[in-house]
């Protein structure tokens, strides 16, 4: 039993997590069936799959928020002997060393780091905090891992780079021996996931064993040391990572072929929307703008990169008719708006497909029809003086359920039981149906797996190929690549010129989305390391992420 | 330990059993106080139920108890449907019935098929325009309706008092602080020959069906159910969150009035300040036992009326206190509140050895 005994403990590294068949069943769902997985000392252990796979579901178990139907979760103590874990005890699972960095930080904004760190580990009896004790450990913890963060700012003033090593100091103070991390790049830059990977590196070179949950290939490819790829709740496979090739594990994932989207070359139109000077200042960044000028054309896909809150909302609010400009102006279809309205937006031939499709896309209590047809019930064709017109409403979603595949128990049936890829689907329906000249599309494929995704793509690409011209807003840089025609990128509020596609590179755009314009990059290696934030010894292992194996 | 886990797709008889299940239970736990007064129970439920059902008078009590409770019942019920919550509606009913006194009792005059709707009319705009002015703070300033409208309810019951101290105090009242009485052409006819049960029942009757078909059928009911459902993202669609609100708190404000004037035209033929026992925050009670169903505040507006009736009656009858009678109502909407809780969660009991 004890790993002691094994001569060689170099070659086999000591084992720290052993899940044996792990199932657990959410009524007829099998969300994990039989799952099982190990994790050594120091190793790192992506764990791959699309949404809905289980990976969320099989760490939940872990965590001790869900107690698993069937299987059993080993953890190794200090002394290395495998022990069983209490099930449905999260208390458990930290005392045992498991440290968890949620994709949305639980952090409490106005508080300084230290405070966030230390929050939850003193007795509630103590009157004296002991401040001293825990910044000297922080200050070893962070010199020896290279997170570092100004301890004293409170969170809000952070960076989300800078409030994630936040999150993993968090987990460290508390010793843990495992660290989990759900989908630790999709709020960071390229250059800042880069570092964040060669930290993971650093860490588990002194003994530290990562989970990574990802549904990004390149990066797990780039610093992982064991893949697991989960596909509807079974595990299918397993590899070293140095022996993985990119093509396997994607059809692991999907577990079928997936069509790529082509952009086909075409020559744009006239201009659709444009932008003027548009300043909105709201006083929070997320929700300004400065001085913005940007210009869409008929038949073109322009894409807007960015890091997460870096005005994305305040411009998706503008085109979508839900704010003004407080300066400058806006020209749509060759007029110059004077009415902001989301209502006529909608009617004037906008389509918007919303950033948050939950909370702003539908109304889950109401059915699939009337979701379909709620931009639209004012119009003549789905009332009689002022009475629904049910049965022109079902028949639209009857035929916008067929036409675009969405999955549901039928037109009556609440918008709430749709999985998030048919909630799209349905905002798609909605909204392209009636052939719009633009479309606003914010983070259209986020949280989508691999098939809803390439479904959008080929819609939008579609639409383009109508002539309408698409605003894609979004934080995947594989998918403005693949889609767009030109992009600009957004920092601060700020929107560059656009630079056609196929004249950018990933880390030129990177680097924009940090903050630098593109004038100011040089592009030596010298010059590129100098030019980001201080970094500790990052380039020798850190992977280029975008790289197929 | 105890876990809940959401139901996906509650069944139909767990809808629409769960109140019904929960009434009963409410007035099967109203034993415990009944045996702690030391009262016969089974006499004393003997005489609650012909209290309210036993005889053509009774039933003819219980429906005018009814009929205000289904009018402030639509009025929450359709407010709390847009998330705009009302708890004003006893001021709105106050309004109503001035305003109904103000113009009915003599001002004008005309044949009742005239001052009839007259009065109807200026009560239901009075108590919508008592609900615009928060409902607008509300989606201009984010200032708390809740908050704004209960106040008001003490603003205008004491406005009331001094409009009875002064401009419409009856001068025919020896001194009792009352309005002059409603003109006969004004007042909603009886039903029955010589009961209290009046017009009023069946205005409130067609209001519940008229609102059910509104909210289900038409535009502007589809508007409201989907800003009360997820008001951004009915923003996102084009919806007006500002003008689907005003139109809630015209209606909602319309029924409360209307149950001023049902009282006052109807019940009493006067005003006074004690015209309602609290008929506007019963609404909210019988709201919430109709899940905000309209057609449903009608069962329940009758469930809780006769409780009422009921109750008062044994009450005088066995000597216990009729305070009774709101025990058994808020049992009631515990009940409720639990059983709603219940259709939405399944509720695991998992024994486990104590965590260290």
């Amino acid at each position: 039993m004890s790993s002691a005994a094994n001569p060689s403990l170099e070659k086999s590294p000591q084992l720290l997590l052993q899940l044996a068949a792990i199932t657990k069943k959410f009524g007829p769902l099998i969300a994990n069936d039989a799952i099982d997985l190990d994790v050594h000392k120091g190793e790192i252990v992506a764990l791959l799959g699309e949404n809905g796979a289980g990976k969320t579901t099989l760490m939940n178990i872990l965590f001790g928020h869900y107690v698993a139907d069937g299987g059993t979760v080993m953890v190794a103590g200090a002394d290395g002997i495998l022990a069983p874990l209490e099930p449905g005890a999260p208390q458990a699972a930290l005392d045992a060393g498991i440290g968890m960095v949620h994709q949305h930080f639980t952090l409490a904004e106005n508080l300084s780091g230290l405070d966030n760190i230390v929050l939850g580990t003193e007795p509630i009896f103590r009157l004296r905090r002991d401040r001293t004790g825990a910044r000297a450990k922080l200050t070893k913890l962070m010199a020896g891992s290279g997170l570092n963060v100004d301890l004293d700012q409170p969170i809000h003033k952070l960076t989300v780079g800078e409030k994630q090593r936040v999150e993993i100091l968090k987990a460290l103070y508390r010793d843990a021996r495992l660290l989990v991390l759900d989908e630790p790049t999709a709020v960071l830059t390229p250059q800042e996931a880069d570092s964040l990977f060669a930290t993971l590196r650093q860490l588990a070179a002194t003994g530290l064993s990562v989970i990574i949950i990802a549904h990004k290939l390149a990066e797990v490819l780039a610093v992982s040391h064991r893949i697991a790829v989960l596909r509807g709740g079974k595990k299918v496979g397993e590899m070293a990572t140095d022996q993985a090739d990119r093509r396997s594990i994607a059809e692991l994932m999907v577990g079928r072929d997936v069509p790529v989207s082509r952009r086909s070359e075409r020559a744009p139109g006239k201009p659709v929307i444009g932008l003027r000077d548009v300043t909105i200042d709201r006083g929070d960044a997320r929700r300004s703008l400065h001085g913005v000028n940007l210009m869409a054309r008929e038949g073109e896909i322009l894409g807007i990169a960015g890091v997460s809150g870096n005005g994305q909302a305040a411009l998706a609010q503008l085109i979508a008719g839900l704010d003004r400009p407080d300066v400058g102006s806006v020209e749509i279809f060759g007029e110059k708006v004077t009415k902001f309205d989301a209502h006529q937006f909608a009617q004037n031939g906008i389509a918007r497909i919303p950033e948050d499709r939950h909370h702003d896309g539908m109304v889950g209590s109401m059915t699939v029809a009337e979701n379909i047809a709620i931009e639209d019930v004012r119009s003549r064709d789905y009332q009689k003086f002022g009475f629904l017109d049910f049965e022109a409403i079902r028949k639209r979603a009857e035929h916008a359920i067929a036409d675009y595949d969405v999955r549901c128990p039928g037109p009556d049936a609440p918008a709430r039981l749709l999985s998030g890829g048919n909630i799209q689907k349905l905002i798609l329906a909605r909204v392209l149906e009636k052939s719009p000249k633009l479309i606003l599309a914010n983070q259209p494929s986020r949280g989508l797996d691999v098939g809803a995704q390439s479904e959008v793509h080929r819609r939008l690409l579609e639409a383009r190929e109508g002539g309408a011209a698409v605003v894609l807003i979004s934080e995947d840089l594989d998918e403005l690549l693949t889609l767009s025609d030109q992009i600009a990128v957004i920092h601060a509020g700020h929107v560059s010129a656009a630079i056609a596609a196929h004249d950018i590179d990933r880390s030129e755009l990177g680097l924009m989305m940090a903050g630098q314009k593109k004038g100011d990059i040089d592009f030596g290696p010298d010059n590129f390391e100098s030019s980001t934030k201080p970094r500790e010894k990052t380039d020798e292992n850190a992977p280029r992420s975008g790289d197929p194996a | 330990m105890i876990r809940f886990e959401p139901r996906t797709n509650p069944s139909a008889i767990m809808v629409y059993g769960v109140p019904v299940l929960a009434a009963i239970i409410a007035i099967l736990l109203a034993a415990i106080p009944l045996a702690l007064a030391g009262a016969p129970i089974i006499k004393a439920y003997g005489l609650m139920m012909s209290g309210a059902f036993g005889s053509m008078f009774s039933i003819s009590e219980m429906l005018t108890r009814a009929t205000p409770l289904i009018l402030t019942g639509l009025a929450a019920a359709i407010a709390f449907r847009a998330k705009l919550w009302n708890i004003g509606a006893e001021g709105q009913l106050y309004m109503g019935a001035m305003a109904a006194v103000a113009i009915g009792s003599g001002v004008i005059d005309g044949p009742s098929y005239i001052m009839i709707p007259v009065v109807l009319i200026a009560g239901a705009a009075a108590g919508a325009v008592m609900l615009i002015g928060p409902t607008l703070l509300k989606t201009r300033l984010g200032v708390d309706e809740v908050v704004t409208t209960l106040l008001l309810n003490f603003i205008v019951i004491l406005f009331v008092q001094m409009m009875l101290e002064g401009a419409l105090k009856d001068p025919m009242s020896m001194g009792w602080p009352q309005s002059e009485p409603v003109i006969d052409n004004a007042v909603l006819p009886p039903l029955i020959e010589r009961m209290r049960v009046h017009l009023g029942l069946v205005i409130a009757l067609i209001c519940a069906v008229a609102l059910a078909i509104f909210v289900k059928r038409t535009i502007w009911g589809f508007e409201i159910r989907a800003v009360g459902e997820n008001a951004a993202a009915a923003k996102f669609s084009g919806i007006s969150v500002t003008k689907t609100m005003v139109l809630v708190a015209m209606l909602s404000g319309g029924l409360a009035g209307l149950a001023g004037v049902s009282e006052v035209a109807g019940t009493r033929g006067y005003l006074a300040t004690d015209l309602s026992p609290g008929y506007g925050y019963a609404g909210i009670v019988v709201a919430m036992l109709a899940r905000l169903s309209p057609i449903g505040v009608i069962i329940s507006a009758l469930f809780v009326a006769s409780v009422f009736v009921g109750a008062d009656s044994m009450s005088r009858a066995i000597g216990v206190s009729s305070y009774l009678a709101d025990l058994i109502v808020a049992m009631a909407l515990l009940c409720v509140l639990i059983g709603g809780f219940l259709t939405r969660f399944k509720v695991h009991f998992e024994h486990q050895k104590s965590a260290g």
